[in-house]
C-alpha cells in the first residue's frame, strides 16, 4: 500500500475508533429503553462498519482484480435482495437465471478488462433489448411491461450503476485510481452516517415521511455539508483542486441522497422495511449501497469527462 | 465423500438462498421430531437442512419420492448419500407396507421431514395434504410434528426448469402439536395444514 492509502486507512480506523468509544459511553450512560434501544442499534452498526472497513481494506490490498470481485459480489446480493422483495412470475424465470449468472458475471469481466466501450452499453442496450425478448418466449403477456421494467431496473440499480465505482479504477487521472474510488466510498458513507448523526441531533422536522420516516431537514443539511466539507478536506488524495473536490463532492452528496430517497420509495411500494438482513445494524446490501448507487455513475462520468486525458 | 458432497450442498444452498431459519414456535432442539413443509422446488429439503443448526442437520432424515429419485444412480447419490433421505414409494404394491421405511427411522430416533402435499406445486397455493402425514402421527402419537414454511422457493426453481435463480429464501419453524386421540384423518390433516399456513409471511407480518 502507498502512503497515501496508508493513511486514509488509518483515518478510517480512527474515526472507527471513536466511534466505538463513543458508543461503549454512551451505553453505560443510557438511562431509558427506547434510548438504549437507539444505542445499540448505533452500536451494531459501528461493528458492521468495522467489519465492511476491513473487507474493503483487504481487498484494496489484495489488488484491482480483488476490488473487482468484491463489488461483483455485492451486486450479487443486492440483485438477490432486489428480486427476493420484488414479484416475480414463472415467464420471468429464464430472463431472473440470465440477470445473475450471464449479465452480471459479464458485465464485471468488462469492468475488470477495463473494455469501456463494451462496460458503458451492455445492460442499457443489449440487456435492454434481449432479456425482454427472451420473457416472451415463455409466452405469459400479463404485466409484460412492468416485469420487463423491474428486470431492467435490477440490473441498472444493483449491478450496472454499483459497477461504476470499481470502474474508477480504469481511469487514468494522473493519480492512483484506487484513490478516486476510496474518495467516493468515503464521501458518500460518511454522508449516510452524518446525515444520521445529524438527524438524531437535531432533527424535528420531518422531510418527507410518506418515504423515509427516519429522514430529516436538519439531518440533510447539517450531515450533507459537514460530508461536503470532508470531502474538501480530502481534495490531497484526487486530481481535484479544493474548489473542484468540494464540487464533487456536492454531487456525491446530493446523488446519494436520493439514491437513498429513491430505494426508500421502491420499498415502501414493495411494502418492506429494509432489503435484507445481511448486515447487522443496517438491513441488507442495498440499504447500505443505496447511495452509492446513484453517486458512481455521476462521479465516474464527470472524472472521466473533465480529469482524464 | 457424501459427506463432504452434503457440506457442499448446505454451502450452495447458503450462498444461493441464503436459507435462514426463524424458529417462531419451538427451539431447534435436536430429539425425534416429525418436521413437514410445503413443497414448490427441488431445493425445498436442502433449504430446510441448510436453515438447521448441525446437531439438528445429524439427524434428519428427510423423505423422497422413489420413484423420482430411486430412478437413476445420481438421483440415488443426491437422495440417499447425500442427504440421507428415505425414499417411499407414492403407490405402493398391494400388501405392503407403504410408510415401513419412515417407521423404521422413527424408531431408531431420528427425525423426519416430510412434504405432506406429495408433489411440488406451483408456490402460490399450499395444496390439500395425502394422508401419510396422518397414519405416520397415528403410529407415532408421542412424536412432536414441527411445521415448516418455506417461501421463495418455487421461484428459485420451478417445477419444469433445471434453472437455479438465487432469492433469499427463509425456513419458520412453527409450534409443534400432537394427533388428538380420537382425531379424523380430515380433521387433523386440515388443521396440520392451517398450522402451516399461519407460518406464511402474510400471516406473520399482517403489516406488509
Amino acid at each position: 500500500m502507498s502512503p497515501a492509502l496508508l493513511c486514509v486507512v488509518a483515518g478510517v480506523a480512527a474515526v472507527l475508533v471513536l466511534a466505538s468509544v463513543v458508543g461503549f459511553v454512551l451505553e453505560r450512560q443510557a438511562r431509558d429503553e427506547p434510548a438504549l434501544a437507539t444505542i445499540r442499534n448505533l452500536n451494531a452498526r459501528t461493528r458492521s462498519w468495522w467489519v465492511m472497513t476491513l473487507v474493503l481494506a483487504g481487498a484494496v490490498a489484495l489488488g484491482d482484480a480483488a476490488i473487482v470481485v468484491l463489488f461483483a459480489l455485492l451486486s450479487f446480493v443486492a440483485l438477490r435482495e432486489f428480486w427476493t422483495l420484488t414479484p416475480s412470475r414463472r415467464g420471468d424465470h429464464r430472463a431472473l437465471f440470465l440477470s445473475f449468472f450471464v449479465v452480471l458475471p459479464l458485465h464485471y469481466w468488462m469492468v475488470g478488462a477495463q473494455w469501456y466501450g463494451v462496460f458503458a452499453i451492455l445492460i442499457p442496450v443489449y440487456g435492454f433489448l434481449i432479456l425482454p425478448a427472451v420473457s416472451t418466449l415463455a409466452g405469459d403477456t400479463r404485466d409484460f411491461l412492468g416485469r420487463s421494467a423491474r428486470v431492467q431496473w435490477g440490473l441498472m440499480l444493483c449491478v450496472y450503476t454499483i459497477s461504476h465505482a470499481p470502474a474508477l479504477l480504469m481511469l487514468d487521472t494522473g493519480t492512483d485510481p484506487v484513490l478516486l474510488l476510496l474518495y467516493l466510498v468515503i464521501v458518500a458513507q460518511f454522508s449516510d452516517v452524518l446525515q444520521y448523526v445529524f438527524g438524531k441531533l437535531l432533527g424535528r422536522t420531518r422531510l418527507a415521511p410518506g418515504i423515509s420516516p427516519s429522514k430529516t431537514v436538519g439531518g440533510l443539511v447539517g450531515g450533507g455539508l459537514s460530508a461536503i466539507a470532508l470531502g474538501t478536506l480530502l481534495a490531497p488524495l484526487t486530481p481535484f483542486e479544493w474548489w473542484q473536490a468540494a464540487g464533487m463532492s456536492t454531487v456525491i452528496v446530493v446523488a446519494g441522497f436520493f439514491g437513498g430517497f429513491v430505494l426508500s420509495a421502491v420499498k415502501r411500494d414493495l411494502g418492506a422495511k429494509d432489503w435484507g438482513y445481511l448486515i447487522h445494524g443496517h438491513g441488507g446490501i442495498l440499504d447500505r449501497l443505496d447511495s452509492i448507487s446513484f453517486a458512481a455513475p455521476l462521479f465516474f462520468h464527470l472524472t472521466r469527462y473533465w480529469f482524464t486525458g | 465423500m457424501s459427506g463432504l458432497a452434503r457440506h457442499l450442498l448446505v454451502l450452495l444452498a447458503r450462498l444461493l438462498v441464503g436459507a435462514r431459519g426463524e424458529w417462531l414456535g419451538c427451539a431447534p432442539e435436536p430429539g425425534r421430531r416429525i418436521y413437514f413443509a410445503n413443497h414448490s422446488s427441488h431445493f425445498d429439503t436442502l433449504a430446510v437442512i441448510a436453515a438447521m443448526p448441525l446437531p439438528l442437520r445429524r439427524t434428519l432424515r428427510p423423505v423422497a419420492a422413489r420413484d423420482y429419485w430411486g430412478r437413476t444412480r445420481l438421483g440415488r447419490f443426491f437422495a440417499e448419500g447425500c442427504l440421507r433421505a428415505v425414499l417411499l414409494d407414492r403407490t405402493p404394491r398391494f400388501h405392503e407396507d407403504p410408510l415401513a421405511p419412515v417407521a423404521t427411522v422413527l424408531e431408531r430416533g431420528e427425525s423426519i421431514l416430510i412434504f405432506p402435499e406429495g408433489t411440488r406445486g406451483d408456490g402460490e397455493a399450499v395444496a390439500g395434504f395425502k394422508p401419510g402425514l396422518f397414519h405416520i402421527a397415528r403410529r407415532f402419537p408421542e412424536v412432536d410434528l414441527v411445521p415448516v414454511h418455506l417461501d421463495n422457493l418455487a421461484r428459485v426453481m420451478p417445477k419444469g426448469s433445471l434453472l437455479v435463480v438465487p432469492l433469499t429464501c427463509t425456513a419458520r419453524f412453527g409450534a409443534s402439536f400432537r394427533l388428538d386421540p380420537g382425531e379424523p384423518k380430515q380433521t387433523f390433516l386440515a388443521r396440520a395444514r392451517a398450522a402451516l399456513l399461519a407460518l406464511a409471511p402474510a400471516a406473520v407480518e399482517p403489516e406488509r
